[in-house]
């Protein structure tokens, strides 16, 4: 009989890691998807829409979700994190940190009544803290698994031992305190990494005013503002006084291509900047867009036509030059200050709401999770490829896909994440 | 006949439904319709309570069909099938109405009529929904081999990938080696290793490889057939070779756009950046001033698109001719500098500092090559130079591959208005083509370098060794049957299908049409043609369209 192959454990429920998870699943190999946050969906599912197609981020992504979780060769590990690997090549031993969701995942039924009475407010990391959420919740809308969760940080009741006001209002019975965090072993043949990137904070480059200026905010911030399920319900106005953002600034290479913090051009911001100022045209007509950009980096398929129907159809115009900063007027109306390449010349554009597109950074804990993996990484954090060799890891089994290796936009990370789950069912099937 | 009992699920998708029509409304109305027995509003149908509720309501209402008002049926019909079958429904007794895509997208202003569409849409789809009829996918064998046409590094690294997991490979190569654009390349960015060791190293591990059969100088001349089961032949020279092929992966690389009539080109002191590559290769380079201009013949009104891999080409060979020539002058004239990711920008970085001038023009004012200078308006200093030469190099964009409308054809598979093969979805299924069992990688589908070659390579082999591991496929059942009572075999099916799916064959009662269920994609043409009405349309009969048609004219007033 066959010797039958061991299974893949990928790190990272986003959609790099999905896809080499379901592509491994649909060749009959046992996969373990491992992701830290209450339900995989990752980056992708904060997008509002994507370019250059302006097909809805989540509709096309909720289809793989519910795949991903139906799948009979899929095990999901949400809430997890791997902590120690020890052996080798086709046969790695792998301690993962399941914790405690608080919440039995077989009884919730996502009904939400739970939600209704917890009395705590805190900020909502998936919605980028643009809205408070409760101390239980679901990570979002179209999580999977589509359970609620518990957040131990701010619980009254596992920080004070006091009110599981929950408890009493869940009919399903499924809040469960006793629940402790757990540790598990698997046993792997090869790990695929696709943990994916963290914005750039731009308080690092103070002459933005990013947190200072109430309306200058970020890109993923406008991903959520924009979107339909985020904290405005879509209408697009402006933090600091809730009027419809009209005049729109976006800003680009914020921490890119900067000798002071990312060297490193992040590829999509070009694209995702010029789908961000469409997107609030569809949404008022009324508004105009600027992006202030150095090159514009529109090199994939049907990527300059984008562009080019954007500034037709769009009431966008593309402005190169640097920003120098920005300051605010009475009114919270930032003032973007520029120097116009072409002309040389020193301007100033008084806008309602300025989106600077800040670099993908590698995960913050990076290192950590490269020192388990053992593993190098390259001189910005990615994890560390050939040219030649573009999806293997420094160690042997271990493969990499998406914006931890670098940069990347959707269809290149599923492009790559098969490949990584193709170098992964090589070495498992060897 | 049992009773029909239909449920409809009518979707918001956030506000993308539910902010321009009115959702409840449409699920009380569709309560009105009727046989329907159960009727709700969801925020995401499709989200996991979306699905657990049509799994319930399947049970406790027993419904018998299923209609979902949302977004659009291309991507989403088949997760709402799974969901149907998991309930113990037929899959083919779900009705989709798209009220997204085709109505609040597109209505977004006008709430109330376009709510009045979406009752008539829905009412259709009842409609139709009510004459539906169970059908059974059809399993058919996969041969356990692949067809990897191109011997570039993309179709190189994709066959030795699938040898390495035990399929076997045929990798079919039109010139008399493998190797493809990289045998015009000298040096890769951004390791400037040489292109041929690596084109060396990879032939001698598909030579040694008893999985690989190797054939060069060779042309894939005929395919039919359908995943799992292609019959595919092949011309070498005078032979002709036949396989039987499970799965086709395209990898045939592109062409390069000749600059004729631009810029002076003349071949030897206007050249392309590949005549350049094999100067250097040659050592034979001998210009102490050399002017390069990027995006020639791309980024304009004819080829709009951005090549992507001449900007880096540029860079690594202005770096050649330093390193050659550490006294020669290069400039570098461009538009945008496109070196993404995290090597080029610091590729980029070294190229400046080697001393390469860098002066970037714009689509208004092009540079103008005349005898012994080329004249360029620099955007920083905002005024025109004039920069004499000794050479000029033009970059010039990959454009599509002579051969692939052609073989395109022959695989049945879309190109793009460029001539590049088209992708399945340009999100989530760059390497797929819709045609399932045919796969791409490489600049095939778009302008990519070495590093992204591999990556997709394998990624194709990963999509393309999913049928093949498993052994067998599913295909759509809703497909051409032939009333034989009724055929006259008089043809016209077999002349009008476009996919050699039904031929006539001779039977006990004379010349009938077959159809040949695997091959069959359910495209009617042939039932439309058909003067005896003798072909019926699974799935899409004239009755449950009729139905539609006859709803829509009572739907609107």
């Amino acid at each position: 009989m066959e010797k039958k192959p061991k299974a893949v454990l990928v790190i990272g429920g986003g959609i790099a890691g999905i896809q080499a998870a379901l592509d491994l699943g649909d060749m009959g190999m046992k996969v373990h998807l491992v992701e830290r946050k209450p339900s995989i969906g990752g980056r992708m599912a904060q997008l509002d829409k994507t370019f250059p197609t302006n097909d809805c981020s989540i509709c096309i992504l909720a289809p793989k979700l519910a795949d991903c979780f139906r799948h009979p060769n899929i095990t999901l590990h949400t809430l997890s994190e791997v902590k120690n690997v020890t052996g080798q090549m086709g046969d790695f031993s792998v301690k993962l940190l399941k914790y405690a969701r608080f919440v039995d995942e077989k009884k919730c039924v996502n009904c939400g009544d739970c939600v209704a009475k917890c009395p705590v407010k805190v900020p909502d990391e998936f919605d980028m803290e643009l809205r408070k959420r409760e101390a239980i919740y679901p990570y979002y809308l179209q999580g999977v698994p589509a359970v609620m969760t518990i957040d131990r940080e701010n619980c009254l009741y596992l920080t004070r031992g006091v009110c599981r006001i929950c408890e009493k209002f869940c009919t399903s019975e499924a809040i469960d305190f006793e629940q402790k965090d757990a540790e598990a072993m698997l046993n792997v043949g090869a790990i695929i990494v696709a943990t994916g990137f963290d914005p750039y904070d731009p308080s690092g480059i103070p002459q933005y005013g990013y947190k200072r200026y109430r309306n200058v905010i970020i890109s993923l911030e406008y991903e959520r503002l924009i979107c339909a399920s985020g904290p405005t319900g879509g209408h697009l106005t402006r933090p600091s006084d809730n009027k419809a953002a009209e005049k729109i600034a976006f800003v680009q290479c914020v921490g890119s291509r900067d000798f002071k913090n990312n060297p490193y051009c992040s590829s999509v911001c070009c694209m995702h900047a010029t789908k961000e100022a469409m997107l609030a045209y569809e949404h008022n007509p009324k508004v105009k867009s600027c992006i202030f950009y150095i090159d514009l980096r529109a090199a994939g398929k049907g990527f300059q036509e984008y562009v080019a129907r954007g500034e037709r159809e769009y009431n966008l115009s593309y402005i190169r030059g640097g920003v120098a900063k920005i300051t605010e007027d009475r009114d919270e109306n930032p003032i973007v200050w520029y120097e116009e390449t072409q002309s040389s010349k020193t301007n100033k554009m008084t806008v309602d709401l300025v989106v600077l597109a800040t670099s993908l950074m590698p995960r913050r804990d990076v290192k950590e999770l490269a020192k388990v993996l053992g593993v190098e990484l390259d001189e910005y954090n990615f994890f560390k490829t050939d040219p030649l060799n573009p999806l293997d890891t420094t160690r042997p089994g271990i493969f990499v896909c998406g914006c931890c290796r670098e940069p990347t936009d959707i269809p290149e990370s599923v492009a790559q994440a098969s490949g990584a789950a193709e170098r992964a069912a090589e070495t498992v099937m060897r | 006949m049992n009773e029909v009992r239909v449920g409809v699920f009518v979707c918001h998708c956030g506000t993308n439904i539910g902010g321009f029509l009115d959702v409840p409304g449409l699920a009380k109305y569709a309560l009105s319709l009727p046989n329907v027995v159960f009727a709700k509003d969801n925020q995401y149908t499709c989200s996991d309570a979306g699905l657990t509720e049509i799994r319930n309501a399947i049970a406790e209402n027993k419904l018998n069909r299923a209609v979902v008002a949302s977004c659009t049926p291309r991507t989403h019909e088949p997760l709402f099938r799974s969901i149907c079958k998991e309930a113990g429904l037929n899959p083919y007794l779900f009705q989709f109405v798209n009220i997204r895509d085709q109505c609040s997208w597109v209505h977004m202003q006008e709430r109330e009529r376009a709510t009045e569409k979406a009752k008539a849409l829905i009412k259709m789809g009842v409609a139709r929904a009510v004459l539906l009829e169970p059908l059974e996918e059809i399993e058919v064998e996969v041969n356990p081999r692949a067809l990897v046409i191109g011997g570039g590094i993309a179709g190189m690294t994709c066959a030795l990938s699938l040898a390495n997991r035990g399929f076997e490979v045929k990798l079919i190569e039109k010139e008399d080696r493998l190797g493809g654009t990289l045998n015009n390349l000298y040096m890769l960015y951004p390791t400037h290793e040489e292109a041929s060791k690596l084109v060396q190293a990879k032939t001698k591990e598909i030579e040694k490889n008893p999985k690989i059969e190797v054939l060069t100088s060779s042309e894939v001349e005929d395919v039919k057939g359908f995943i799992g089961n292609y019959d595919v032949t092949v011309r070498q020279g005078e032979k002709e070779r036949f396989f039987k092929i499970g799965v086709i992966i395209v990898a045939t690389g592109a062409g390069t756009l000749k600059p004729v009539g631009m810029y002076g080109y003349d071949g030897e002191n206007v050249i392309t950046q590949m005549e350049l590559e094999r100067m250097l290769e040659k050592g034979r380079l001998n210009a102490d001033t050399v002017v390069m201009i990027q995006c020639v013949g791309s980024r304009n009104e004819k080829r709009t698109y951005c090549s992507k891999v001449c900007c880096p080409t540029a860079l690594k060979n202005a770096m050649l001719i330093r390193e050659a020539n550490p006294d020669a002058q290069v400039f570098i004239l461009y538009k945008d500098m496109v070196t993404q990711g995290t090597s080029y920008e610091d590729y980029y970085g070294k190229a400046r500092e080697t001393g390469i001038t860098f002066i970037k023009y714009s689509s208004e004012k092009h540079p103008v090559v005349e005898n012994g200078s080329v004249r360029v308006y620099d955007e920083f200093l905002g005024e025109e130079l004039s920069l004499p030469y000794d050479l000029v190099v033009l970059s010039t964009p990959m454009v599509a591959h002579p051969d692939s409308a052609d073989l395109a054809q022959k695989l049945k598979v879309p190109v793009d208005k460029y001539g590049f093969f088209l992708e399945a979805h340009v999100k989530l299924r760059p390497i797929d083509f819709a045609t399932d069992g045919i796969y791409m990688c490489g600049c095939a589908h778009w302008p990519t370098n070495v590093g992204e070659s591999i990556s997709q390579a394998y990624g194709a082999a990963s999509r393309a060794s999913i049928p093949l591991s498993v052994g067998h496929v599913k295909t759509e059942p809703s497909i051409a049957v032939v009333d034989e009572d009724e055929c006259s075999g008089c043809s016209l099916c077999e002349l009008t299908c476009p996919f050699k799916a039904i031929r006539i064959e001779e039977t006990e009662k004379g010349r009938k049409a077959k159809v040949i269920a695997a091959s069959c994609k359910g495209c009617g043409a042939c039932g439309a043609g058909c003067p005896q009405k003798a072909i019926t349309m699974r799935h899409f009969t004239d009755e449950q369209l009729l139905a539609q048609v006859i709803t829509l004219a009572e739907a609107v007033p």
